[in-house]
């Protein structure tokens, strides 16, 4: 946001210079750009061109027809592909409406906990540093790796979940964790966010190390509470670092892909079942056609939800 | 005081949440099935390295993981030079083409992976990229280059002009400039860039999921996927696996651990 302001800034002031250039004599500047620096940025232009841009315009094209991926012949069915989502598919609207759910969970519980590790660990102390780094740990593993932990940590009948209850007396409490449809897609939230929180705490943490100490001090002279300095600083000022993390973890969770085809298995049960790994599945199926409709849905879920949280959220510091 | 306790308990607890699954992994890596589920937190009675034997030897982890090595080695750099030679040259021009380079770079990042993966598999099939190793290399160079040319170019955007200037009175040529001037005084954010970089191709899994079909072209982490698959409950041997498939990225983040914070969380928050 705040780069695109600033780019627009310097253009401004680029094109005037310009003008003031050509009236003093542009060919003598010594600033003059080298046509050869436009050959610097080529490769990586194509390729983005090439393997990124064309073939998602091509997706729009796929997603009205029934081609199957194969075959020479195909038609076009027009929207067929997208009326059939919502309207004919429970898989679809069934994958919707978890992955819809699974966001809401992750993005409340990973952005309050990250906030809270901040919080807790703002001060450079050794205990604290050495905290940080316990709790980053996990963001640097494979999506895979997480997801073989978490499926034993969960595992109804050896899991270490239930070894741990079991050793203090709290048997009651026992449960199947994944093999209960009800629960499945939360207890995936919580390995979610043991992934992540760690990387969201940095964030924070680099937010609240920026607030000037002076404002708590003054604060606390004026009689302050705890709660009350939460309110009236630390909040406004963090604003910019939770729209970050609230945008962030709303794409990575948007893309668990990996998290559930690991702790689920391939293709997940349909409790389990995401926007990506039906996709995915119906990819599989050699649907082609019907798969880039979805995907192209699925992108338009991730802009709709992200331009809401915008709305609706408003995280800028005032006077921005 | 109560402050002061309830803080150390919430940070305690969840040491331990982070600390105790990475044990018993590690443990467990060494124990026959029977002696993970007769004691999960016990020592292992002996330090047989038999289930990683059995997980390089038995399996194809053993070629997906020189797979994984050969493909982030070449993913990682080619991915940072194409980025910085984008953000240099974008800090060098001006005006309107610098803003249209750099917004049509940076605006991949607003493409999710799975949205365009079947017309990219259609596209790998066309041009002979399915089945292998350079796919997978075009893949992560692809999906990552948006957000390393912001990365790079939004630190080379800082440094001061007057340097290219003073560079080009001398008549030093762009490439010169790029590799005597602008790729030294940009080391932090290269690095911060690498690790991230680093992270994410060795971690990869969608695009060999898509693209790979032979046992002996998978990587890593699509090893381990079929893997499980092979051996549903067979913990110690998944346990092996993934002990394997992290070292890399462990032991580097053990030395480097300022590094990897700044790399991925330059990726969270500028992304």
């Amino acid at each position: 946001m705040s780069t695109h302001t600033k780019m627009a800034a310097e253009r401004k002031g680029a094109d005037g210079r310009t003008e003031t250039d050509a009236a003093k004599g542009r060919r003598r500047s010594p600033t003059r750009v080298n046509p050869a620096l436009y050959l610097f940025p080529l490769p990586a232009v194509a390729i983005i061109a090439f393997f990124l841009v064309m073939p998602t315009l091509q997706a729009f094209q796929y997603a009205i027809t029934d081609w199957n991926g194969f075959s020479a012949a195909f038609n076009y069915v027009g929207l067929d592909n997208f009326v059939r989502a919502f309207t004919k598919d429970s898989l679809f609207t069934n994958a919707l409406t978890n992955n819809l759910k699974f966001v809401l969970m992750v993005v409340i519980a990973q952005t309050a906990f990250s906030l809270v590790l901040a919080l807790l660990l703002t001060k450079n102390s050794r205990g604290s540093i050495l905290l940080r780094a316990l709790f980053f740990f996990p963001t640097i593993l494979s999506s895979v790796s997480v997801a073989f932990i978490w499926k034993f940590i969960y595992d109804p009948n050896f899991g270490l979940a239930n070894a741990v209850l079991g050793g203090v007396g709290l048997e009651a409490l026992q449960g199947s964790y994944l093999g209960n449809n009800a629960q499945a897609l939360y207890w995936v939230a919580v390995t979610q966010v043991w992934f992540h929180a760690g990387q969201m705490m940095v964030v924070y943490i680099a937010g609240l190390q920026a607030i000037p100490r002076e404002l708590y001090e003054a604060a606390e002279m004026d009689g302050a509470g705890k709660w009350q300095q939460f309110k009236s600083i630390t909040w406004p000022f963090v604003a910019p670092a939770t729209s970050i993390v609230v945008a962030y973890t709303t794409v990575q969770s948007f893309k668990a892909f990996d998290l559930i085809l690991g702790i689920a298995g391939n293709p997940p049960k349909q409790s389990l079942d995401i926007l990506s790994t039906r996709i995915y599945s119906t990819f599989a199926n050699s649907e082609f056609g019907y798969a880039a409709a979805q995907s192209i849905i699925f992108m338009a879920m991730i802009a709709l939800v992200t331009w809401l949280q915008r709305r609706l959220l408003r995280l800028t510091p005032k006077g921005e | 005081m109560l402050a002061s306790l309830s803080r150390r308990a919430i940070l305690g607890i969840y040491a331990v949440i982070i600390i105790v699954p990475l044990t018993v992994v590690g443990f467990g890596s060494f124990k026959s099935t029977q002696e993970l589920f007769a004691g999960p937190f016990s020592l292992p009675q002996s330090l047989s390295p038999a289930n990683y034997a059995e997980v390089i030897g038995g399996q194809d982890l053993g070629s997906s993981f020189t797979n994984s090595v050969i493909v982030t080695a070449i993913s990682v750099p080619l991915t940072l030079f194409l980025a910085s030679l984008a953000g240099y040259a974008i800090s060098r021009l001006k005006g309107f083409m610098a803003w249209a380079i750099f917004g049509f770079l940076v605006l991949g990042m607003a493409i999710p992976a799975q949205a365009n993966m079947v017309p990219l598999y259609v596209l790998f099939g066309r041009l002979g990229l399915l089945d292998s190793l350079a796919g997978l290399v075009l893949a992560n160079v692809v999906s990552t280059l948006p957000i390393a040319v912001f990365i790079l170019g939004g630190f080379m955007r800082t440094l001061p002009k007057e340097l290219y200037e003073a560079s080009s009175i001398d008549g030093t040529g762009p490439w010169r400039t790029y590799v005597s001037i602008a790729l030294p005084l940009s080391a932090p954010s290269v690095a911060a860039a690498a690790i991230f970089l680093f992270v994410i191709h060795w971690n990869e899994l969608l695009y060999p999921l898509l693209f790979i079909q032979s046992p002996g072209n998978r990587t890593l982490p699509l090893a381990l996927l079929s893997f499980q698959g092979e051996f549903q409950t067979n913990y110690p041997l998944l346990f092996a696996g993934v002990i394997l498939a992290s070292l890399p990225v462990v032991v580097a983040y053990v030395f480097l651990q300022r590094y990897f914070v700044a790399g991925i969380t330059a990726g969270a928050s500028k992304g």
